[in-house]
């Protein structure tokens, strides 16, 4: 409508008539189709990835009385800063090409994950672990038994994280390098000038996102039925 | 009667934390023998270490001195011998009832079908069986602390060690609850150490009394409860004529003072340290010998 009455250039902007006009070429030659599913697949490979990845490095962190007491202050000042300001670290980064940036954003989900569920554990009330300590339970089922399922809903919290993380890093890694993806849609479509095709790819993107979060949210209302 | 080795010894044992402000000496010098099947409670003034007794019993902590032995063995940490009830329920809000309830059972790898019959008769004695899919916080108080005792009583123990497990009991609740309890635990021959701040409640269910003094704390006093009558339930002890003696004796050995009047002017003030002063017994100006 803005577009139609020529309120904003058509030309950078595009439109949603011609956006969805653009939505059914591509749906039906299948583009769309591969190109999402590519970049889905990544992403979920990677917020899986540094998800697992880092509740593993967390439990041996919790595990080793060493590990902890070395590591401990450093974390504690890591959770204290908030996430997002380790965006700014992919952009220093940029230069490197595919491999970096995807190494990078695992890494940093990573650390986010290690950091939130490591002081997760820490949290744990004491009490309930000198209860099950009670009937006798081995340092192995004071983890099985108390801190890894209080702990559930901040693993839940850290994939939520990882899930725009690992978006991030996806897409700007297709924007450089790739030949597939959601992002080298909008970057081939800029450069040759499609902005329709650009566009369309961009809203695709956002929705794709946001099925994705919600995904993770059903997930959490799945393992925290007991709250209600 | 043969004197058999005691179920339960502490033998000159005292206890330190060791804090960052400093130590505090919770117990000093304990020396306790309590009989097989015996029926004891521990009362003293909030502070004193009763609950750091019962967590040296349970072998959670090690005494700073002295040594804790049971049937005769001397402790070496956790014995599934034991079943420890802690202050509060602790329940686990991620598990349904039932599966709180069977916690002990699963970690002890007790976790078998017969076991499993007992927990749900246990479950249906307590009036919990309607609830053993519900989640903790659908639970009353009341409720909770029952899921709490049950999870004590499935591991089925032999000593059971109760902190304070009524303290969050409405006063009828509380009542039958230590009816049903002593029943049940009296009846199979448990031997209870119970941490009570409630001196009717002590003298109602134990065999024996034990005072602790302020912190640090030491054996002050070690009543044995006796009735004519013989061994009365709980809710009878309180109308026998003797139970008005043991609960003015108790009070002077705790020695409480209210904003520094001694004990002997304040002990007739009804209520004190109860819920719900009508229905206490109110001490008598000269109890009986
Ligand atoms: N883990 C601990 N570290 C240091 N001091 C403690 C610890 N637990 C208890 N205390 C201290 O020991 C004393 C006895 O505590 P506690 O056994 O809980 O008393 P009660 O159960 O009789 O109220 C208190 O002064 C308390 O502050
Ligand atoms: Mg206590």
């Amino acid at each position: 409508m803005a577009a139609d009455l020529r309120l904003i250039d058509p030309f950078i902007t595009s439109q949603p008539s011609v956006i969805w006009q653009t939505f059914q070429r591509l749906l039906k030659d299948g583009t769309l189709l591969s190109h999402t599913g590519i970049t889905v697949l990544e992403t979920t490979a990677s917020f899986l990835i540094g998800t697992i990845l880092g509740t593993l490095i967390a439990i041996l962190l919790w595990w080793s009385d060493f590990l902890s007491q070395v590591l401990d202050p450093y974390l504690v000042i890591l959770n204290s800063t908030p996430k997002t300001a380790l965006g700014p670290l992919f952009i220093v980064f940029l230069g490197d090409g595919m491999k970096a940036i995807i190494t990078m954003a695992l890494t940093i989900s990573v650390i986010v994950t290690v950091v939130m569920v490591y002081t997760g554990f820490k949290g744990v009330d004491p009490n309930k672990i000198k209860l099950v300590r009670t009937f006798g339970a081995s340092r192995l089922q004071v983890l099985q038994k108390v801190v890894l399922p209080a702990s559930v809903p901040t693993m839940i919290a850290a994939l939520k994280v990882n899930v725009g993380m690992a978006f991030v890093g996806v897409i700007v890694g297709e924007f450089l390098v790739a030949r597939a993806g959601l992002g080298y849609l909008i970057i081939y479509g800029q450069q040759v000038f499609q902005l329709h095709l650009a566009m369309t790819s961009v809203v695709i993107l956002i929705i794709t996102a946001a099925l994705l979060y919600r995904l993770v949210s059903c997930l959490e209302s799945r393992f925290l039925r007991w709250k209600e | 009667m043969v004197s058999p080795v005691p179920k339960v010894e502490i033998d000159h044992v005292s206890m330190k934390y060791l804090t960052l402000e400093g130590e505090t000496e919770a117990l000093q010098d304990i020396c306790l023998s309590i009989a097989e099947g015996e029926f004891v409670s521990i009362v003293g003034p909030s502070g004193c270490g009763k609950s750091t007794l019962l967590s040296l019993i349970s072998g959670l902590l090690k005494p700073t001195r002295g040594r804790i032995l049971i049937d005769g063995v001397p402790l070496q940490g956790i014995t599934h011998k034991l079943g420890y009830m802690l202050q509060q329920d602790y329940l686990f809000e991620w598990r349904t009832i039932y599966n709180n309830v069977i916690l002990g059972l699963e970690i002890q790898g007790k976790d078998k079908r017969s076991i499993r019959r007992q927990v749900d008769d246990l479950l249906q004695r307590y009036g919990l069986w309607d609830f053993r899919h519900h989640y903790p916080h659908q639970l009353s108080g009341g409720m909770r602390q029952r899921v709490a005792l049950i999870r004590t009583l499935a591991i089925n123990p032999d000593i059971l060690l109760l902190d304070e497990p009524f303290a969050a009991l409405d006063y009828q609740t509380r009542l039958y609850l230590e009816d049903e309890v002593a029943t049940i635990l009296k009846g199979e021959g448990k031997t209870v150490i119970l941490v009570t701040h409630d001196i009717s409640e002590a003298v109602a269910m134990s065999d024996r009394v034990i005072v602790l003094s302020r912190r640090p704390g030491r054996v002050k006093a070690d009543i044995k409860i006796m009735f004519a009558a013989g061994r009365l339930m709980p809710f009878a002890t309180r109308k026998a004529p003797e139970f008005r003696h043991y609960f003015n004796r108790i009070w002077e050995e705790l020695d409480i003072h209210v904003e520094g009047t001694p004990a002997s002017k304040t002990k007739q003030l009804p209520g004190q340290g109860c819920p719900n002063p009508g229905t206490c017994p109110v001490p008598e100006e000269n109890p009986p010998a």
